[in-house]
């Protein structure tokens, strides 16, 4: 059975890398559309990276309607460019189509559109669907027999919507040890911290294990442990998994992070903000290489 | 129910109980075939596929919105999805799940609503889904089935599979009248003529076609012979059968179990409009909610019955140019 594991499996090292370079393309394809969400993407890219380059998820770029392959869904759809860096960057599409986000014409839309892009799995955009779909998936996966794995990311603030807990409880029910869910818990959303928008929610670790779930708690920038806990989740046995990132908007650049009130959540960097996180990143990557 | 027993209609079964027969049988033909549940498979008749077919069935709770989006994830690995639950509850609750996770991505997903229309009676106007034909049918991609009677729901039900995209089939409760013999197989996209007639022509569907059938023959000891199609696909309409009505009988009333906004009435009144204008009248639910109450009862108050086909038909023959 062709996998493509081998060739997608990279050290921490490279790993850290490759965010690197994702993160940075995050930074210059929405400064140049002028709109997007940078800061939700990157506080999600390491997950990503480590998903898709550790050699976690089987997939394989040149057939991505396998029927064998992993799935992952970004619920969060306004994540879209942090997971259209990593697409390209997995050989889904030609990375120059990036530059073309959210133009006329451009597959590269606004959020994901499964129909138009390959490698994505679900159209998003709508909170709080994500996690259904994929729970759709991993029965799919039952009824043929097959053993693919599937892979959700939501967000924080996505967690106020009523299905993340429907299909939570629904995920619960029926004991899917396929389905791991990642939750950026980046602790904002729209208009201000996710603690003053929906108290209850915090800690989200609590909500999940109540309804039966495997819970595991990671800093969500930590390479290590982002590939660790993506491996350990699938010796889990009869229960679905949530991993809890613990993330940062903005991934510490300090145009994101001088406006902690969240005023730049869904807006893009202007030019020069855009020059100083990306020498921000080149700084912060030189330190890790360093270190 | 007495719709169509003045003119000597049998009663068959009720339209969501002949799709639950028609489900479980093609279970058996389509191994491919998955049904999600919203706890209520007892109700929509989806309770004999569970039984027979406890593997390919889930029963995800009272959750509408995770009920449409496990359906989708399923369609999306290659599954016939099957999702189901009351009209009202499927597509008024889970609305924008449907939009987002089924008619966007233009997945091969069956929504299945029963208990629609003011014929379910007494349990109010809260369970009656009197919206759904038009929140259905202004989704892109959408297909939208309204079967007669139990022969047409059998039909309905196993055109739908056959049809690749998302589609949603509208059931009822109560026992329909026979307006099909048996074996009855007809064309998604393609209103069939059940009465022929050269005065007026009425474009039913649901279990407005056998009132049609009742108005059709009162009118007929007046003199009056009216043409009746059943539009059992309000979506894709069928443009050519209302275009040659409008043209050979001159004037048109719809009749739909449904309320006067975005059904069946206003799409003909569309291609009416656009193709050739002639008088069209309209029985439908006029812009309010209904209450409990004897189905027969409602239809008279709300404006169903025949005698309401009748008078919108004389209306609009005085208008014929």
């Amino acid at each position: 059975m062709p996998q493509t594991t081998d060739l997608n499996r990279h050290s921490i090292g490279e790993l850290q890398r490759i965010s690197h370079k994702l993160s940075q393309q995050i930074i210059e394809i929405t400064t140049k559309a002028g709109s997007g969400h940078p800061s939700s993407s990157l506080s999600m890219i390491d997950i990503l990276t480590g998903l898709y380059f550790s050699g976690v998820m089987n997939y394989d770029p040149k057939r991505p309607d396998w029927p064998e392959r992993d799935r992952f869904i970004l619920s969060k759809g306004h994540g879209a460019p942090g997971l259209y860096v990593t697409l390209a960057e997995a050989g889904y599409f030609d990375p120059a189509l990036l530059s073309t986000l959210r133009e006329t014409d451009s597959p590269i839309e606004g959020h994901p559109n499964m129909r138009v892009l390959p490698g994505v799995e679900a159209s998003t955009g709508s909170l709080g669907q994500g996690l259904s779909i994929g729970l759709g998936h991993a029965l799919a996966a039952r009824v043929d027999g097959r053993h693919y794995r599937v892979y959700v990311l939501i967000g924080d603030g996505e967690s106020d919507e009523g299905q993340i807990w429907e299909a939570t409880m629904a995920a619960a029910k029926y004991q899917v040890d396929n389905l791991t869910l990642i939750l950026d818990y980046n602790k904002f959303q729209q208009t201000g911290p996710v603690e003053e928008v929906m108290p209850a929610l915090t800690p989200p670790g609590d909500k999940w294990r109540a309804f039966g779930w495997y819970t595991h708690e990671i800093d969500g920038h930590d390479m290590n442990k982002v590939v660790s806990s993506l491996e350990m989740m699938k010796s889990v046995v009869n229960q679905p998994q949530i991993i809890i990132a613990n993330t940062k908007k903005g991934k510490g650049l300090s145009p994101f992070e001088a406006n902690d009130t969240n005023r730049l959540h869904g807006k893009a960097l202007s030019e020069d903000q855009a020059k100083t996180a990306i020498a921000e990143l080149d700084a912060m990557y030189a330190k890790l290489e360093g270190a | 129910m007495d719709i169509g027993k003045s003119i000597g209609l049998e009663y068959g079964a009720a339209t969501r109980d002949a799709f639950g027969e028609a489900l479980e049988k093609l279970g058996h033909e389509n191994q491919n075939i998955v049904v999600v549940d919203g706890d209520v498979s007892d109700s929509t008749r989806t309770q004999a596929f569970r039984e027979t077919f406890p593997e390919r069935f889930f029963n995800v709770g009272i959750a509408e919105s995770n009920l449409v989006g496990v359906a989708s994830g399923l369609a999306a690995s290659g599954k016939q999805a099957l999702a189901s639950s009351f009209a009202v509850f499927l597509l008024c609750n889970a609305y924008d799940q449907i939009r987002m996770s089924i008619a966007y991505p233009h997945l091969d997903v069956k929504l299945v609503g029963s208990h629609s229309g003011i014929s379910l009676g007494e349990d109010g106007a809260s369970q009656m889904a009197i919206e759904d034909l038009a929140l259905a049918a202004s989704l892109p991609n959408f297909t939208v089935l309204v079967p007669a009677d139990e022969q047409a729901a059998a039909w309905a039900t196993r055109a739908m599979f056959e049809h690749e995209g998302p589609v949603y089939l509208r059931t009822g409760r109560p026992d329909a009248p026979k307006v099909y013999s048996s074996d009855t197989r007809f064309e998604i996209g393609k209103a069939v003529r059940v009465r022929d007639g050269d005065d007026v022509t009425i474009i039913a569907c649901g279990l407005m076609v056998a009132a049609a059938l009742e108005a059709a023959q009162h009118l007929s000891n007046k003199g009056i012979e009216a043409r009746v199609l059943d539009m059992h696909a309000v979506k894709p309409l069928d443009q050519i059968a209302v275009i040659k009505a409008a043209n050979e009988t001159g004037a048109i009333v719809t009749a739909e179990e449904h309320t006067i906004t975005g059904g069946l009435g206003a799409a003909v009144a569309q291609v009416v409009v656009k193709e050739h204008p002639v008088p069209v009248g309209f029985v439908a639910i006029m812009d309010t909610y209904a209450e409990s109450g004897d189905p027969n009862d409602l239809f008279k108050k709300y404006g169903l019955s025949p005698e309401h086909i009748i008078h919108e038909v004389e209306s609009v023959i005085d208008k014929k140019a």
